[in-house]
């Protein structure tokens, strides 16, 4: 929390986290773009490239790991990343395999 | 929806036509007596629109009670039809109803606001708070909750119940085996009532979090502020996929969506596998709270700290990551792959272990304490032993080769009932008489106590033992009658005189209630047992003032008033007191709760007109809230001077 809100201090954070969101942007609108991968491969690789990125805002911009609730709300965060993970993935497992896809 | 009036109003039944009788007498009874004695605005004004969570508390646990009357006859209309083979007490639409209705009442508007009453009451007390991070939301909570529970319960004098069970699996319930309102009364007084739930999660949540008085650090904390945390957190994740599920099915049943339909590319199984995925982590909400208000009566009781306090922690955090990974085990034989059911299987029986961590916790807690067998320890006594046997049958349901067999019958109904009732249902009698003195300023009859838990728990067992083995022999759940060839007409009976003794033994509660208001000794001190440990103790008064502390009390160690006492410190007495800064009431909760309910009745019968002049009314009522810029108010010096002059005589 101390160094970057001081003035005079130079915002490294922010110019590091802006360099590497421009060049996730770039890759991914290069894969979509100038690739012939099949439509779910780019799907797929744009997707792992928003959440690096989503989650490089949060951690830079929005300084989520700092302060007194850094680690609490970081924490929380990623359990509920991981509840949304289990929940999507799981229920898609379930649907799609075993005697129940016959239905879909 | 084209309803006649006959079809409106439920008519044709004895039991409803009294039910519907003595609910209206009941209300004019009610109305005329707050007329009478001029308590309209007492009402109003100390209770509805109250923002103390100790009053919000009180409130919850009535409602609770009244549910747990209402849940109880369900069950006893259960019991009365199945007592013999053949029994033409209810016909088997009206029993549908019943079971539906019994398993909704219970688990939704009896356990939960039981809990969360106790939560509310006692929380704040426990972590040295003045209230709670958002009292006014705490109000909307309650009235979000009573009112969907209200909508719920007229369902069956006005259109019909659900019947669809309380896991309502579709394609059952579509409109196209479902027809009528029932079901539409099922989806919408549960996402209202939910909405309440998943504010309450968010409010102690934060407060536990953030509303800690001096020197409470998380390893501080009561047990029970530890299973609320965990619990609140589990209600953050798992009550938003239960609002989803259920406004997916309200689409499909109002306004022809096609999700869990047979027709179309709907898919019914995407319901069973939604609602579990809220379901599972639902049970863990409802027992967590319950583990923390036995670990305190022990400890309390025992005279003794909790033993191995950091396992204890360990395992109920272990237990909210794991009760987000075994939803599957309630439908193994819904054609899952084999390695799905096998990770399930897997999954569920790890969860058992950290729930067997604190069995040992607490046998080893009473280990050489001196125990005081009081009515709460009694009960958390009780609830070891109970639990045991519907955590071994658990882990037996949980091999899902094997649960292809007991899947649905009456073994299964006998495990969930041991845990719910042993778990939850002891915790909630256990707490509620364990902190009557706080909350009423007198104890419990603790003679009338001990018969009503005497009977009680052997009613119980008298009542769900035997469904155990009606379940190997095959008989499944939530059918309404059978034969004599059947072979179950000796257990089910014995069952039934079971569920009657645990009726009585709730009469017997209820009188000892009204017995103790009028005989009770009144307490003198805020510790009303002599043995308390935690803060809620520490209050100058049995019955905390309205700001619970005149000054926040100052902790160092695990069981804060425990030492107080040894070290004779008294944190109340012979301070300087400042003003202190408390909420105002709240008026807009109630109104936009009453709204809300008012436009969920239309829909469910398809009014349209009613559910968009709703839908802008509740919309006002946000406005209205917005342009509420008053911030509570101080209560001055002198009133706390005078407060605590009267509570320390
Ligand atoms: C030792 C830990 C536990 C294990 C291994 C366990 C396992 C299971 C399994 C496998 C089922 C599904 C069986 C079937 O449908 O065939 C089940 C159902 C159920 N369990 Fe548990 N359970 C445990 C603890 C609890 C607790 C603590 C509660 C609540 C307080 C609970 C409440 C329920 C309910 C309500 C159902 C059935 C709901 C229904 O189908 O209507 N269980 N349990
Ligand atoms: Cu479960």
């Amino acid at each position: 929390m101390s160094q970057q809100t001081k003035k005079g201090h130079f915002p490294w954070k922010h110019i590091i986290g802006f360099l590497i969101s421009i060049a996730l942007t770039l890759v991914a609108f290069a894969t979509a773009l100038w690739t012939d991968w099949s439509s779910s491969t780019i799907f797929i690789i744009i997707l792992i490239f928003a959440v690096i990125q989503a989650a490089l805002q949060l951690v830079m911009f929005m300084h989520m790991t700092e302060g007194e609730d850094g680690g609490l709300i970081s924490g929380n965060t990623l359990f509920g990343f991981f509840i949304a993970v289990v929940i999507i993935v799981g229920t898609y497992w379930l649907m799609t395999s075993g005697h129940m896809h016959m239905g879909m | 929806m084209d309803l006649k009036w006959n079809e409106f109003i439920i008519t044709g039944d004895p039991l409803i036509l009294g039910a519907q009788i003595s609910i209206l007498l009941g209300s004019i009874a009610v109305v005329a007596a707050l007329t009478y004695f001029k308590k309209w605005t007492w009402l109003w004004k100390e209770w509805l629109t109250s923002v103390d969570h100790k009053k919000l508390g009180i409130m919850y646990i009535l409602s609770a009670l009244l549910m747990l009357f209402r849940g109880g006859i369900d069950g006893l209309m259960i019991r009365t039809q199945l007592a013999k083979p053949g029994m033409e007490f209810l016909d088997p639409q009206h029993y549908n109803e019943v079971f539906s209705t019994h398993g909704v009442i219970m688990i939704l508007f009896m356990a939960m606001p039981f809990l969360i009453g106790l939560i509310n009451y006692v929380v704040p007390l426990q972590i040295g708070a003045r209230d709670v991070a958002f009292p006014y939301l705490n109000n909307l909570s309650f009235w979000t909750f009573f009112v969907g529970m209200a909508l719920f319960n007229i369902s069956f004098i006005i259109g019909g119940s659900p019947d669809a069970g309380w896991t309502a699996y579709t394609p059952l319930a579509t409109n196209e085996f479902s027809p009528g309102p029932g079901q539409n009364y099922y989806l919408l007084a549960i996402q209202i009532a939910g909405i309440g739930t998943l504010m309450t999660g968010i409010n102690f949540f934060v407060t536990i979090l953030k509303m800690r008085t001096k020197g409470m650090t998380l390893m501080k904390m009561s047990m029970f502020t530890w299973t609320t945390l965990i619990t609140m957190l589990i209600i953050i994740f798992a009550f938003p996929v239960l609002t989803v599920a259920l406004a997916l099915q309200t689409f499909d049943r109002l306004f022809g969506s096609v999700i869990f339909t047979l027709q179309g590319d709907g898919n019914p199984m995407l319901w069973v596998n939604l609602f579990w995925v809220w379901g599972h982590p639902e049970v863990y909400i409802v027992i967590l709270p319950a583990f923390g208000i036995f670990s305190e009566i022990i400890s309390t009781f025992a005279r003794k700290q909790l033993f191995a306090y950091k396992a204890m922690v360990v395992s109920i955090v272990t237990i909210s990551v794991l009760s987000f990974l075994v939803w599957v085990h309630h439908f193994f034989t819904m054609g899952n792959s084999a390695e799905a059911n096998s990770f399930f299987s897997i999954t569920t029986m790890a969860i058992s272990i950290p729930t067997g961590v604190k069995i040992f916790n607490w046998l080893f807690t009473m280990y050489r304490g001196r125990i005081t067998f009081t009515t709460p320890m009694l009960w958390a006594l009780a609830f070891i032993p109970n639990f045991v046997i519907g955590g071994v049958t658990g882990v037996m349901l949980a091999m899902a080769a094997a649960d292809y067999q007991y899947h649905n019958t009456y073994f299964l109904v006998s495990h969930f009932h041991y845990v719910l009732i042993s778990g939850t249902v002891f915790a909630c009698f256990a707490g509620l008489i364990y902190w009557y003195p706080k909350m009423f300023g007198h104890k419990l009859n603790e003679k009338i106590g001990k018969w009503a838990f005497w009977i009680f728990i052997i009613g119980f067992n008298v009542c769900f033992f035997p469904q155990y083995f009606l379940g190997l022999d095959g008989m499944p759940r939530r059918i309404s009658t059978y034969t004599e060839a059947d072979g179950w007409t000796g257990l089910n009976f014995i069952s039934t005189i079971g569920a009657f003794m645990m009726g009585l033994a709730f009469l017997i509660f209820v009188v000892n209630i009204v017995y103790s208001w009028r005989f009770s000794p009144r307490e003198k001190t805020g510790d009303a047992w002599g043995l308390g440990r935690n803060l809620e103790w520490a209050t100058s008064s049995s019955i905390p003032p309205h700001y619970n502390f005149a000054v926040l009390p100052e902790v160092t160690g695990l069981d804060p008033y425990w030492d107080m006492k040894e070290k004779g410190l008294d944190q109340q007495k012979n301070v300087d007191y400042k003003p202190i800064h408390m909420p105002n009431n709240a008026a807009t909760p109630i109104i936009m709760s009453v709204i809300m309910g008012a436009a969920a009745f239309g829909l469910v019968f398809h009014w349209y007109w009613i559910g968009i002049i709703g839908g802008i009314g509740i919309f006002i009522t946000m406005i209205a809230r917005s342009f509420d810029y008053n911030d509570g108010y101080y209560v001055s010096v002198e009133e706390i001077k005078e407060t605590e002059a009267k509570a320390n005589k």
